[in-house]
């Protein structure tokens, strides 16, 4: 207990994030689950998604196998921000920003995917505490005074938005079955994915209850020279400022001198 | 089609994925455009960037990178003509720091407030329609003039009240004895204006210099050059180090698009004939004016907005 205290306390935030869910699979496994950990294996065929300069979205596969009956359900979760939504009024025959409501988080990402309508085998109780749909994420406002009303307009608005963007999915019945035992299902990611450490969930229900279930994290993250130059323009915004003029500068002289002797 | 999705790089600022070829064309359309007008072409270059998708912010920010290059290419030629006004020019200079180095705080600011986009677009229809406009305007009548075979006479420097305010100041090489507040005020204006909309301000200030300031027209575009040049270093730096929105691959892609454009637009330049061109390029003004104010005007598919809340940590 003290040993992971002390553990955590040396991570930065983000590896702290990775590391509980980490933890978690690993007591699941190795506690009394055992025998229950048999009932359901997955994996995905690639645990890094690599945002290069051509990127253009990716798909991955993620497959498994159960034993006995049962259903399967998916979860994809992106890491989660701070998010503002602003809405738009018309204000002397142009539109404008107005009202804005700030969520304490939302996750960047989020994917169901199942063997088959959700309704028909997971009971709500279930689909709560598991935050299994669009409408069980945890999005806070982070201020809450704000009317319940409005918090709830603007995080359908926001649930909207991301949902138009690629970025929620709902796939029910998109997890098929190879016979009885293999399953398989497509994670699609949009060339518009936000990086980060995300988690896969994968459960196994039967009737009614969660009986099997496995984590496995997912790594999104920008690779090669376009990661390089985003990270050293935050990094090292100034000098990054300065290379851009000498580059920019660089580049227009030598366009001069090239067409002069043309 | 997967042969195209090759072509495909992906912005790391801007953070998107845009076709080489697009952004090459682009480039290479506006530098023909500038080298056939003797504009800058931020103007129409920001619009175009922002109707690709880039986010205005990234556009704007971006521009200023790209007229720089463009315009140290440009200022070159002048410069072993020695049609510059150096003195002239560091007075709009300092003028022209101050005024861009407000734009980008005031940039900032908006972007806080969730409102720099619509500022963004409400300065590029009324500065748009005005020139399109004016451009439209003038090209019509040099066409009326051309065919009653009349040259309009002009004076070539009318003295104003605004050149006897203090601080008068000698200009050699502009044979002009006037005010250093009225240069100083054009820079401050065309400062800012390039900070907020990614502008080189040519369009504002070769007129200023003209009518409001009465240089003469050969020292005009050199002296103005000169002076973007270094506004537009500053605004790119300021950008960069307090909202993160300078994409280089971007205003590198368009620079090289920009360079052989201009050259080409240039060489065609000499034969087509300039008043009906003109009237062409208000035209286009106009048209991209109209865009943008469709958007404006037009109710949007969605009231509801994302952004980002995170603080952007200059420096992080």
């Amino acid at each position: 207990m003290t040993m992971i205290q002390a553990i955590m306390k040396k991570r930065t935030p983000d590896t702290g994030n990775l590391l509980i869910p980490l933890l978690a699979v690993v007591f699941l496994l190795a506690g009394p689950a055992a025998v229950r950990a048999e009932a359901l294996v997955a994996d995905l065929s690639s645990h890094l998604i690599a945002i290069t300069t051509g990127f253009q979205g990716s798909e991955l596969l993620l497959f498994g196998a159960i034993d006995g009956e049962g259903d399967v359900v998916v979860l994809v979760r992106g890491p989660e921000e701070p998010l503002k939504v602003r809405r738009k009024d018309r204000i002397g025959g142009v539109w404008i920003n107005r009202d804005e409501v700030t969520f304490k988080k939302a996750p960047v990402f989020f994917r169901m995917a199942s063997s088959r309508s959700m309704e028909d085998f997971v009971p709500y109780a279930l689909l709560s505490r598991h935050r299994m749909g669009l409408r069980f994420l945890e999005i806070p406002a982070a201020d809450e005074t704000v009317p319940q009303a409005k918090v709830t307009s603007f995080r359908t608005a926001l649930i909207r938005t991301k949902t138009r963007e690629g970025l929620y999915t709902l796939g029910e019945g998109t997890v098929t079955f190879l016979g009885d035992r293999l399953f398989r299902t497509n994670v699609v990611f949009p060339p518009n994915v936000p990086t980060g450490t995300y988690t896969i969930e994968v459960f196994l229900v039967r009737d009614g209850h969660v009986v099997g279930a496995q984590t496995t994290p997912l790594i999104v993250s920008k690779v090669g020279l376009g990661a390089e130059v985003f990270l050293f323009a935050h990094r090292h915004a100034a000098l990054y400022g300065i290379l851009s003029v000498i580059l920019a500068m660089l580049a227009g002289w030598l366009g001069a001198v090239a067409f002069r002797k043309v | 089609m997967s042969g195209f999705s090759l072509m495909q790089v992906y912005l790391p600022i801007a953070e998107i994925s845009v076709n080489v070829f697009y952004l090459l064309g682009l480039g290479g359309l506006v530098g023909a455009l500038s080298g056939l007008f003797g504009v800058g072409g931020g103007f129409l270059m920001t619009p175009f960037l922002i109707f690709t998708g880039i986010p205005p912010a990234v556009a704007v920010a971006t521009e200023a990178n790209q007229i720089l290059g463009a315009s140290v290419s440009g200022v070159l030629a002048y410069w072993r003509r020695s049609s510059v006004d150096f003195k002239m020019g560091f007075v709009l200079l300092a003028g022209g720091m101050v005024g861009s180095s407000f734009g980008v705080w005031l940039f900032s600011m908006l972007r806080g407030f969730g409102q720099i986009d619509l500022v963004i677009s409400l300065a590029y229809v009324v500065f748009l329609s005005v020139i399109g406009a004016l451009m439209l305007a003038e090209s019509g009548r040099t066409m009326l003039l051309h065919r009653r075979r009349e040259a309009a006479k002009r004076k070539l420097h009318k003295h104003i009240w605004l050149h006897g305010l203090p601080l008068k100041t000698r200009f050699r090489k502009s044979k002009l004895y006037i005010s250093a507040l009225l240069p100083l005020g054009v820079g401050f204006f065309v400062g800012l204006l390039a900070a907020i909309m990614g502008v080189g301000g040519g369009f504002v200030m070769v007129p200023a210099m003209i009518y409001l300031i009465g240089m003469p027209t050969s020292m005009v575009v050199g002296t103005s050059l000169f002076q973007i040049i270094f506004v537009t270093a500053n605004v790119t730096i300021l950008q960069a180090y307090y909202n993160q929105t300078v994409d280089v691959f971007l205003a590198l892609l368009l620079l090289i698009g920009g360079v052989i454009g201009a050259q080409i637009g240039t060489r065609a330049g000499s034969f087509l004939r300039g008043e009906q061109l003109r009237g062409l390029l208000a035209l286009v003004v106009l048209g991209v004016c109209a865009r943008i104010l469709f958007d404006l005007v037009v109710t949007p598919n969605d009231l509801f907005s994302l952004a980002s809340s995170a603080v952007s940590a200059a420096g992080l």
